[in-house]
């Protein structure tokens, strides 16, 4: 179990540093170096092209260049933002905890639902209500977020003007209010994204996990199961999706970097204030060291999150573990 | 008859794949026959007196905030959504095949290189590896962003073109092959690609769902299909700031979106039952 484990740790780091290389070369592949596009937005005159150069780091050789942002990574220093002149980081950890508020409901949603409802559609394969569900899903699945978000927005927010739709609270509310009308202004302007999100990604869970189940009710130890004369409610939760919750982890592994990479789309239409929006301002901005500092830190979570699942995954299954 | 016509044949058998097909060829006759059958969406004979008019007989879809025919813009948006979708896919399978096949076959350090770069690069999501590329390049043509998008989605595919190749490797006819003193690149055409044309069909027709959300995405975030070239997610972004008074604007060029992406991804369903029944 230790050596497995110091080998798929071992594993991990390198993808992850093979994941900043690509991003360094996709940095350096474009035309000309920062500088030089900083240039084309102002007239500067040459001390000041050579400080910043300086500052970049892009007046070193490449392979120095990569070394300094090999180890910047590695001290969590993840430069600086043009557009706000900050460092990166900063700006991250300030952004952090919408989106893990987002993130987070999302993925409780998503899983508690999806779950229950891919284990009903295993049970009635085939049947209308299964076939409806599907239906539905993929029909979710298939929507671009940025529009079923702006339909929401204007349906449910300025048509029927049930719920907020920017924002993360209402900022006419001071600080002085009581909390719990703090805590009931923020749910409510998490309903939309959250649900916005949650419809476009719960096909997902429910396939992989009626996929799961379909899988496990063909073993011989299910028919025995029926045979004693279990009730159908025990075969199914107690025998059956025991066993097909295993894939499960695996998916949630892929899905814990919205946690904190949020939804690009989803927020900036909501202008909710998590990572999400700033990606997406960034993008706009043409702000590459910010979107750098996101990209490193979705593909650094992503490769923790995958490794975290696997560790789950040989605790919960000793197969995993033996083989 | 080719492995690509029974593939098909395939899908059409089936519900789902019938239903998918049938719009996407549609679709795909509308926009190529829309120049003769719609008007032009730029002619207008009265540019201010048609804004935004709701749909009617006459504008089946309304009009937008320049008095252009919706429904014209939303077929020739169709043109440019499909031509990326249909461009950037056959460039990402055929990368994807070859990193595959080559990873499979030739084994050993070839493989390892190769899959721990896949692995690596599907570590970043693949919408800020775009973001980030099309921040640094500045203004980026139709053909760039298809060769971008392209290059960006072929790391999954690749991995499964070596799980299939390393799994036919084995076959005798394989052995055979190679005893009658077939040369590597025969084996490579003649045998393996040929064998592993079902799930390079059922990648490459999810992958066409896949890359006309990410456009559209793109192109809503100002960053894909530039203007005045009409596209999906751009129109839905020029949309925006008419949402309450024009909601049409927004609400039929993300119908098409979701009409396009849901027919693409029932082909890839009808085809994958095909290919693998045991997972239905």
């Amino acid at each position: 179990m230790g050596l497995w484990l110091a080998r798929r740790a071992v594993q991990a780091i390198i993808t992850f540093v093979i994941a900043l290389t690509l991003l360094f070369v996709l940095m350096r592949l474009a035309p000309g170096d920062p500088v030089q596009r900083l240039e084309g937005e102002r007239p500067m005159s040459p001390q000041e092209i050579a400080r910043l150069r300086q500052r970049f780091g892009v007046d070193q050789p490449i392979g120095r260049q990569y070394r300094l942002f090999l180890g910047g990574v590695a001290r969590g220093d993840l430069g600086t933002s043009i557009e706000y002149n900050r460092p990166v980081t900063a700006l991250l950890r300030e952004r952090l905890p919408a989106t893990i508020l987002l993130g987070g409901t999302v993925i409780l949603v998503n899983f508690t639902l999806g779950m229950w409802l891919g284990v009903r559609q295993a049970q009635r394969r085939g049947s209308a209500e299964d076939r409806l569900l599907t239906a539905v899903s993929l029909a979710g699945h298939a929507m671009p977020s940025f529009w079923l978000a702006l339909i929401l927005a204007w349906l449910v927010g300025v048509r029927l003007r049930w719920l907020p739709s920017a924002g993360l609270s209402d900022p006419l509310l001071g600080a002085a209010a009581p909390i719990a009308v703090r805590a009931l202004d923020v749910a409510a302007h998490l309903v939309l994204p959250a649900l916005t999100l949650i419809l476009v990604t719960l096909a997902g869970t429910m396939r992989f996990q009626r996929g799961a189940m379909l899988e496990v009710l063909r073993l011989p130890y299910i028919v025995t199961a029926r045979a004693k004369g279990v009730t159908e409610v025990l075969v199914t939760w107690r025998h059956a999706w025991r066993n097909a919750v295993f894939p499960m982890v695996t998916l949630l592994g892929l899905w814990l970097p919205l946690l904190v990479t949020g939804s690009v789309f989803v927020e900036a239409v909501f202008a909710w204030p998590g990572l999400g929006s700033l990606a997406a301002a960034a993008a706009g901005n043409r702000d590459y060291p910010l979107l750098m500092g996101v990209a490193i830190l979705s593909g650094g979570l992503l490769v923790g999150s995958s490794l975290l699942a696997d560790l789950a995954y040989a605790a919960l299954d000793p197969r995993v573990r033996l083989s | 008859m080719s492995p690509f016509g029974a593939a098909i044949r395939a899908a059409a058998r089936d519900t789902r794949g019938r239903a998918g097909l049938t719009f996407l060829s549609l679709l795909l006759l509308l926009a190529l026959l829309a120049p003769a059958v719609l008007p032009d969406p730029a002619a207008q004979p009265d540019p201010l007196g048609a804004s935004n008019l709701p749909p009617s007989l006459l504008h089946p879809f309304g009009t937008d905030p320049l008095s252009r025919d919706l429904l014209s813009r939303v077929v020739t948006g169709a043109r440019v959504s499909l031509a990326v979708a249909f461009l950037a896919v056959a460039l990402s399978i055929t990368l994807g095949a070859l990193v595959g096949v080559a990873a499979g076959y030739l084994g050993d350090t070839v493989d390892t290189a190769l899959m721990r770069l896949v692995d690596g690069a599907l570590a970043i999501p693949r919408l800020f590896l775009l973001l980030l590329v099309l921040a640094v390049w500045e203004r980026v043509p139709v053909l760039m962003l298809v060769v971008f998008i392209g290059t960006t989605g072929w790391f999954g595919t690749s991995r499964l073109v070596r799980a299939e190749v390393l799994r036919i490797r084995e076959e005798s006819f394989i052995r055979a092959a190679e005893a009658l003193g077939a040369r590597r690149r025969r084996i490579i055409f003649r045998h393996l690609l040929p064998n592993a044309v079902g799930p390079l069909l059922v990648a490459a027709t999810l992958g066409v769902g896949d890359v006309i959300l990410v456009e559209a995405g793109l192109s809503f975030l100002g960053l894909g299909v530039q203007p005045p070239t009409p596209s999906w997610g751009g129109m839905i972004l020029d949309a925006k700031s008419v949402l309450v008074t024009a909601p049409w604007n927004a609400i039929f060029p993300g119908l098409a979106i979701l009409g396009t992406v849901l027919s693409a991804n029932l082909v890839s369903d009808a085809l994958r039952d095909a290919v693998d029944p045991g997972s239905a």
